[in-house]
């Protein structure tokens, strides 16, 4: 039996003495504050310990690691792989359709197994409509950061709209567990399709009025402009991805640029970031991505819509998914960058190694470099523009 | 490039570093030497034929002969190329080389390697622990881990 | 209303403490009021219905949250400085009630007559910012230290416009006095020193543009001053949980509160009376009189409320350095652009 830890009860530290958990020594008029692993900033349990000289940020460490799950050892441990596919939904818990996907195709590519095209059509319309809930929230919250607690109101009101459409189809409202390997669980039921494109002409005019209350709004700009500059190359050395990356200039989307799914059926468009407000690739920008993808994630619902052909969801799906030796890598564009799923197989029923390459770990990452010298009020608006969800960060 | 190339040109640079390949795979895969991934990471990253900018993710696997590897996928946003490198290294040292000075997100990639599965990466700047608690004992993702029936005073499997 | 109550209850103390406690019975069931009110505006501007269930529309939640604030557990931080911690709030209420005195409710009630009047007002309330520091360092917690030093900063840095801009009105009017302000601006809306005061009609329109701007100037400094958003920084949910507030709980947290509504209900009393008419009627001698002098004055508090109320749900926070920025650039040089032609205007 291990001993109990005992707990440091002098707390005095001379001069020199105070470090980081990095090991480096604070200056005297440097100071540590924690912003701790219960936020008010609806970011979840993220540590974020910040040496301070002032108002302004010296340094940043993130703890990350309070939402740690095992995820990948339990995939090891599960009896086949379609079982991996609820652990993958609680991973980001906002978009849990896009998780679904991601790691599906990735058994279907080991497999070579080819899904009917309504399971493409369905799996597209249900990756955008989580796309776009996915960023109402960001959206949101990011908007009450800021203080401005509006339009969190509003953006959560449209998600209840995407949320009824989840409902109507499978039955829950965060965690689906809906895209299975080789199809869907559920056919789209009955009137899908007509709620569906009431919603689209029903959220138009919502972006509109997000823009005129937020976006535009000149103190959301002066708090976000200029502010958390990641320049091009630096996003892309520490492989930036998503709005994090089309933030900062450069033109990359994975639907189009390493396809997947039939997005290259539908006309949409990639939103970049031009440094409209302030300079390229600071909060703003990536804000207004997120925005602008709303409205492209739109019309690919639509078209989708407009398209949809008829046949069983349910064809394709394997009785027993044994796939041979091998190993395969696999990414998709989740609402928040570039979900990857690293998977080995042994050849068994159950997964040999699955790691979850997740677009928030990565991003986070860059944290440290991005908001040295800001101030503590600009590190709450670049944690905002990153867009983190902690259940993807630790898995 | 084709994974041929790439794999040729390796192999007139570095020699022996290079292991072994296999380039008709699905995803083709290079073997590199442990104590040397560094420099060619820098040579596949800089040089201009290859521009593998992109590291798009670092996964350790504990295969179950004595062996840890860890694989590097890279991508070239430049030539839209991909090739995966491997480097193994055994149970009992399990020392590869770090590849965070060329790109930066390999730091917490590698910090999680070191977490997950112990393998201590030579040259990293900050190597803790990031997932699991600083003073967690083991290396959770070996297939030879046993949950602790104690930590820090509290039963563990209950 | 010190002459009626002395000669009903004698010239004792009791008359004087009854005399001193009758805005408190203005406060309290305003508090409760504005907090209803703040509820419910916030919620259907968020498109969203608050409490319906206790009472009609919720009308009695208010009196529910200061019953659960009543019997919470009086809660001090180890490590803090106890006498400090508990004079606190307490500090800060004494600040922002002892400017009541000064306020004329109507033509018959004016709690304390005084020639200074709105000079007394401005810098009675400074002792706010002593309680605010009192609280963020009695806490022991970075986080109060920190919002309590942005705290002081803001309202500090704030009473500069404040003051100009009183000036403004205050030169227009000849006296300091609110009571005189307010009798100065009788006689209709065209009297109200927002609109130039009761002057000859060539000066008022000159004074226009400068009344209007001193008047928006005091109430965005106003705002400031109470710390709401979009200058709440120091209380800034997403940062410092509350702020200098956070280690408060139970009675104490009640007079923060309260201290808080009942100070906003003070800055727009004070821009109600300087630059809106004070307990005068719109209208001149219709719907004038004492009582109905009390009702117009309470309307025009509520409406400033009200302003306030819905910024706050509008509009995001300032950054602390674009706080002060706009304080020191933008609206002091502002009001000293609007003195220079204000005194040339009345002088010309």
């Amino acid at each position: 039996m291990s001993e109990p830890r005992v707990l440091p009860t002098d707390y005095v530290t001379k001069p020199g003495e105070f470090k980081t958990s990095t090991g480096k020594t604070l200056r005297t008029d440097e100071m540590i504050i924690n912003m701790g692993p219960q936020h008010p900033s609806t970011h979840g349990v993220l540590r974020l310990e910040v040496v301070l000289d002032g108002e302004i940020v010296v340094d940043v460490i993130p703890h990350i690691g309070y939402l740690h799950r095992c995820f990948e050892k339990h995939a090891e441990h599960m009896a086949n792989y379609q079982q991996v596919i609820p652990y993958v939904d609680r991973m980001d818990y906002l978009a849990s359709m896009n998780n679904d996907w991601g790691y599906a195709l990735a058994v279907e590519r080991l497999m070579k197994i080819e899904v009917p095209p309504r399971v493409e059509y369905i799996r597209v319309i249900m990756a955008e409509l989580n796309r776009i809930a996915s960023h109402l929230i960001a959206i949101g919250t990011y908007g009450i950061d800021m203080g401005a607690f509006t339009p969190f109101l509003w953006c959560f009101r449209d998600r209840e709209r995407i949320l009824d459409l989840f409902e109507m189809t499978c039955g829950a409202r965060l965690l689906y567990n809906y895209i299975w390997v080789g199809g869907v669980s559920h056919d789209l039921p009955l009137g899908f399709i007509d709620k569906a494109k009431d919603f689209c002409s029903y959220f138009r005019p919502k972006i509109k009025e997000l823009n005129d209350v937020l976006s535009y709004n000149e103190i959301f700009i002066k708090r976000t402009a200029h502010v958390g500059v990641l320049p091009k190359d630096v996003a892309i050395n520490y492989a930036c991805s998503g709005p994090m990356l089309r933030g900062s200039g450069v033109d990359w989307d994975l639907r189009r640029d390493d396809p997947y799914g039939v997005y290259d059926k539908f006309e949409w468009g990639v939103e970049i970031g031009k440094g409209e407000k302030g300079t390229v690739g600071d909060c703003w920008d990536r804000y207004m991505v997120r925005v602008r993808e709303m409205e492209q994630s739109l019309k690919i619902i639509e078209q989708a819509l407009a398209g949809i052909p008829e046949g069983n969801v349910q064809s394709a799906i394997p009785k027993r998914i044994r796939p041979e030796q091998g190993e395969i890598y696999v990414r998709t564009e989740s609402p928040r960058g570039e979900l990857g799923f690293f998977i080995m197989s042994d050849g068994t029923a159950s997964p040999y190694r699955v790691k979850a390459r997740s677009p928030a770990f990565v991003n986070l990452s860059v944290l440290p470099e991005i908001s040295r010298g800001g101030m503590l009020a600009d590190l709450v608006a670049i944690v905002g523009s990153v867009d983190i969800v902690l259940g993807e960060v630790d898995r | 490039m084709s994974p041929q190339e790439i794999f040729d040109n390796l192999k007139a640079k570095f020699g022996d570093a290079i292991i072994e390949s296999k380039l008709d795979a699905p995803q083709p895969w290079i073997r590199v030497a442990a104590d040397q991934t560094k420099e060619i990471s820098f040579f596949l990253r800089d040089e201009v034929p290859f521009q593998f900018d992109s590291l798009m993710c670092l996964s350790s696997v504990d295969y179950n002969d004595g062996n840890l590897g860890a694989l590097y996928h890279l991508f070239s946003m430049t030539h839209k190329h991909k090739i995966v490198l491997k480097s193994y290294c055994s149970k009992e040292n399990p020392h590869i080389q770090s590849v965070s000075a060329v790109w930066g997100t390999a730091n917490w990639h590698e910090r999680e390697a070191y977490d997950m599965m112990g393998i201590i990466f030579d040259e990293h700047p900050d190597l803790r622990r990031l997932l699991c608690p600083d003073d967690y004992p083991g290396y959770p993702l070996r297939k030879d881990f046993k949950v602790p029936e104690f930590y820090n005073g509290m039963k563990v499997p209950y | 209303m010190e002459e009626l109550l002395t000669s009903l209850i004698g010239e004792n103390i009791l008359a004087y403490v009854v005399l001193a406690a009758l805005p408190l019975l203005f406060i309290l069931p305003y508090a409760l009021v504005t907090v209803w009110l703040e509820m419910k505006v916030s919620a259907h501007m968020q498109d969203r219905v608050a409490y319906m269930y206790t009472g009609w529309h919720g009308i009695a939640q208010p009196i529910a949250d200061i019953l659960k604030l009543l019997q919470k557990e009086n809660t001090v931080p180890t490590a803090a400085d106890r006498t400090l911690y508990w004079l606190a709030p307490f500090l800060v209420f004494i600040g922002m009630y002892a400017g009541f005195a000064a306020i004329p409710f109507s033509v018959a009630y004016i709690g304390s007559n005084i020639d200074l009047g709105v000079f007394y007002i401005i810098a009675v309330s400074s002792l706010t910012v002593i309680g605010i520091l009192m609280a963020g360092w009695a806490s022991n917690n970075k986080w109060s230290l920190f919002g309590a030093m942005r705290s002081v900063a803001q309202i500090v840095s704030y009473e500069i416009p404040i003051a100009l801009a009183v000036l403004i009105a205050v030169m227009i009017t000849q006296s300091l006095n609110l009571q005189e302000i307010a009798k100065f601006q009788e006689g209709g809306i065209q009297n109200w020193v927002l609109f130039g005061g009761p002057l000859p009609l060539t000066q008022k329109l000159l004074l226009l543009p400068f009344t209007f701007t001193a008047f928006l100037i005091l109430f965005i400094a106003g705002i400031a001053e109470v710390n709401r958003t979009p200058f709440d920084l120091p209380e800034a949910e997403s940062e410092l949980v509350q702020g200098y507030n956070t280690e408060y709980s139970g009675m104490k947290f009640a007079i923060f509160y309260l201290a808080e509504y009942a100070n906003m209900f003070l800055v727009s009393a004070i821009t109600a009376t300087l630059f809106l008419g004070g307990w005068n009627s719109p209208f001149g001698d219709f719907l004038s009189g004492p009582v109905w002098g009390l009702v117009w004055f309470i309307s025009k508090g509520m409406f400033f409320i009200f302003l306030q109320i819905w910024i706050r749900w509008t509009l995001p926070r300032l950054r602390v350095d674009q706080l002060m920025y706009t304080s020191w650039k933008v609206l002091t040089p502002f009001l000293f652009v609007c003195i220079f032609a204000v005194g040339l205007i009345l002088i010309l």
